[in-house]
């Protein structure tokens, strides 16, 4: 349990030191709630789809945990470009310990970029229908920034030039994001949208999240948490594999 | 307390080391020296189970590398190549993170830090972040964290690169006292023949992957008639300038994918 919590408290304490990535990574959150939210909710609410802000600000949150979960994924090439990995690697620690401890670190930056959201969202006039529903949501955002910080690090694993990291954000993360149903309902998409939405790990989280907070869920949340709980553990699982395989 | 035979690796088709053969004693300070690219790096990554040989046998105080790794981790410490410092943490975090890794008792944990960093002279800025430490205290930092679970042996690879001579000797006189008063058996590689010829107890030569010459610095000298180290060096490893790259492994295993390719 000590390796887990000191290298958990490490991901923490690099996470809260480092300002610019707070306010860059609240930035782009907070750009797309105020141009979307605002931009699109007369259309929005002409369609007779309702308050556009209720339904973005679930997805904004799952934006923001992707984002931060799978960048503190990649990390774990800034620890191999500058050193640190080897101090990992060489330590008497099972390696399944040292990537649990960066995965849940990681997850925990998640999670707290995640309620920092929820709250600018209320800031904007997004109000949750019940409060009972908070719990759920927060359960679904562990959810979420578990299994992309672990499929972060898994990634991270396979790649060994920092290079790559543009491309997981051009060929992965966006694909990941846009295709979710963040921005918009799944319903009457396309048949080939839906196709891509449905094998899109995110559109569970934040079809739960949403279903959690205003409720209006499009897969329902059985099917939410099933999926979630099983990407989950097949990303640790690979994280964890691809981890143990790593060489200095 | 070293133990190496016939210890090979290749990347692919590349041989990076071939057939290497040495023993280091109990307290003994052993030089491994080379040129770019001859393999000493790959040999104290084999030596501190970051790679796997290919061939070949280790032992580690008695233990096998490849079947009781964590025991082996446990009973050394390193000072890599690079740095390997997290430098949003401050010196007093990296150490307490380190010991914690190591399964040092928290107690041990704060007075093990506040001796070394005293006795590296680090104390004062135990709180600042290492990202503002200059190279020289990074070093003495990355030192004094591998000697934190006190252990038996300590691998320096090339520990004062682009370190000023004030620093170096510094940190040469640390390392001798250390050797000297705690019996740490120290396995260092160097570009620097000066420091090898005044630190070392013995010196391995490689080159191309293979060992080509073992002694005492004098033993060396007398053997290629020479009066200095450095000439000693280039004497056995000629004056060819060697191919050097960011990460040596890595170059060798761009080069064997390479050579599947053909």
């Amino acid at each position: 349990m000590t390796t887990i919590y000191v290298l958990w408290l490490r991901q923490v304490k690099r996470y809260l030191r480092s300002r610019p990535r707070i306010v860059a990574s609240l930035g782009q959150p907070l750009l797309y709630l105020l141009s979307f939210g605002f931009g699109f909710g007369a259309i929005f609410a002409k369609a007779g789809q309702g308050n556009y802000i209720q339904f973005l600000a679930p997805g904004m949150v799952g934006m923001t945990i992707l984002f931060t979960s799978i960048f503190s994924g990649i990390e774990l090439m800034f620890d191999r470009q500058f050193g640190f990995l080897k101090e990992m690697l060489v330590a008497p620690q099972p390696r399944l310990l040292i990537m649990i401890g960066r995965t849940l670190g990681g997850a925990t930056t998640a999670i707290f970029q995640g309620v920092i959201v929820v709250v600018i969202c209320m800031l904007t006039g997004f109000r949750p229908t019940s409060l009972a529903g908070l719990p759920a949501a927060f359960g679904f955002m562990v959810l979420i920034s578990v299994m992309f910080t672990a499929l972060g690090t898994a990634i991270a694993c396979s790649l060994t030039d920092m290079q790559g990291f543009q491309m997981v954000m051009n060929f992965l993360v966006m694909p990941i994001y846009f295709l979710s149903g963040a921005l918009f309902p799944l319903t009457g998409i396309p048949a080939v949208m839906k196709f891509f939405a449905a094998i899109d790990p995110l559109s569970y989280g934040v079809d739960g999240v949403r279903g959690s907070l205003i409720g209006l869920s499009h897969f329902g949340w059985p099917l939410d948490l099933g999926v979630l709980v099983g990407l989950t553990l097949i990303f640790l699982t690979l994280g964890a594999r691809q981890f143990s395989r790593i060489e200095a | 307390m070293i133990r190496v035979e016939h210890l090979t690796k290749t990347f692919g088709e590349i041989q990076a080391v071939r057939d290497v053969t040495f023993e280091v004693g109990m307290g003994e300070i052993f030089a491994f020296l080379g040129p770019n690219g001859a393999g000493k790096t790959t040999t104290i990554k084999m030596l501190t189970t970051l790679l796997r040989p290919s061939g070949g046998k280790i032992e580690i105080d008695g233990l096998d590398p490849a079947k009781q790794q964590n025991e082996v981790r446990k009973r050394f410490g390193i000072v890599f190549q690079d740095p390997s410092l997290d430098d949003e943490l401050t010196a007093l975090e990296n150490l307490d993170l380190h010991g914690a890794l190591y399964h040092v008792p928290r107690k041990t944990r704060v007075e093990r830090s506040e001796s070394l960093l005293k006795l590296f002279e680090l104390w004062e800025r135990r709180n600042d972040p290492v990202k503002q430490f200059s190279g020289g205290m990074k070093r003495r930092l990355e030192i004094a964290r591998s000697l934190l679970h006190i252990p038996k042996i300590i691998f320096l690879d090339e520990p004062t690169l682009g370190l000023d001579p004030q620093t170096r000797n510094q940190l040469w006189s640390q390392v001798k006292k250390l050797n000297e008063e705690e019996r740490v058996t120290v396995f260092l590689t160097t570009h620097y023949m000066e420091e090898a010829d005044r630190v070392a107890n013995r010196i391995a030569i490689i080159d191309h992957g293979s060992i080509v010459a073992m002694g005492t610095p004098a033993e060396l000298k007398q053997q290629t008639n020479s009066d200095t180290l450095e000439s000693a060096f280039l004497a056995l490893t000629g004056n060819t300038i060697r191919a050097e790259g960011a990460d040596s492994n890595q170059s060798l295993r761009n080069m064997a994918k390479m050579w599947r390719k053909r």
